[in-house]
């Protein structure tokens, strides 16, 4: 856990120069989820996934139940697909990761977010939605995925140009 | 050159509220510009946020989060006029870092 305090940058470069214990680390993310909270790796893969189910596997490697714990906060019809503000709220306790999806969007996984012990399980940003879709929302809480979803209607669609 | 990050850090006492705007066109790599080329992937991929050497927030961003993103969230402690700093990397490897003041 050498690495918390280096910076972004200084971390690439000494990935780049072939540091090959950090290297190792970040090959390994599933293999050591003690080590997780340390490891910034971005999930490559879960960013091309075509279906929820596939995102969710690859950046958590388990399954999502629903729970209405998890609160979303998304307009019911949103006018512009640009730009659909979302935020989340969840009573659930020792939250470490909270992800944004959409499932008719060509990239199905929209954002991530880790949650280190101190920082607050809420989180507020703003997606594009190609059409009207089912918008997911997954907490991951002492190691369990709970899930929330709602549909949004996209009156003007934000990737088609 | 200017920041293409804005942070407003606020602290209430107990918890820190931080609010972040970065200038980035977050392109998808799905959409046609005028002439029906397609517009080439480009957007920020990592946004971290730092308090006292440890992080407090990291963002993994695909294609799908709006241009010009806006990220909210908030955090436990955190000291009025203490820094806060924050940095991106994007999928071309563009990085950029700023730092902000606790309010």
């Amino acid at each position: 856990m050498t690495d918390v305090g280096f910076s972004a940058t200084r971390r690439l470069i000494l990935q780049g120069a072939g540091a090959v214990a950090l290297v190792g680390l970040g090959n390994l993310p599933f293999l050591a989820p003690a080590l997780a909270a340390a490891n910034d790796k971005y999930p490559e893969e879960a960013f091309k996934a075509k279906s929820e189910a596939d995102a969710i596997k690859a950046l958590y490697g388990k399954t999502a139940e629903p729970s209405d714990k998890v609160k979303m906060d998304a307009p019911e019809i949103a006018e512009n697909g640009a730009v659909v503000p979302i935020s989340v709220t969840t009573t659930l306790a020792d939250v470490t990761s909270i992800s944004f999806l959409v499932s008719e969007n060509p990239v199905v996984l929209v954002a991530s977010y880790k949650i280190p012990a101190g920082t607050l399980p809420n989180v507020a940003n703003r997606i594009k939605m190609a059409k009207t879709s089912n918008v997911i929302v997954v907490v991951e809480a002492g190691g369990k995925l709970y899930s929330a979803n709602k549909e949004v209607k996209v009156t003007v669609g934000g990737c088609g140009g | 050159m200017a920041s293409s990050i804005r942070v407003r850090a606020t602290s209430s006492g107990e918890t820190t509220e931080v609010q972040a705007l970065i200038q980035h066109p977050m392109d998808s790599g799905f959409v046609k510009d005028a002439k029906g080329e397609i517009i080439p992937a480009h957007f920020i991929q990592q946004l971290t946020f730092e308090y006292d050497g440890k992080n407090v927030f990291t963002a993994d961003w695909g294609g799908g989060v709006s241009k010009d993103p806006y990220v909210k969230f908030a955090f436990k402690g955190g000291k009025k006029g203490d820094e806060l700093k924050i940095s991106w990397v994007d999928n071309k490897g563009a990085t950029d870092t700023t730092t902000a003041k606790i309010q």
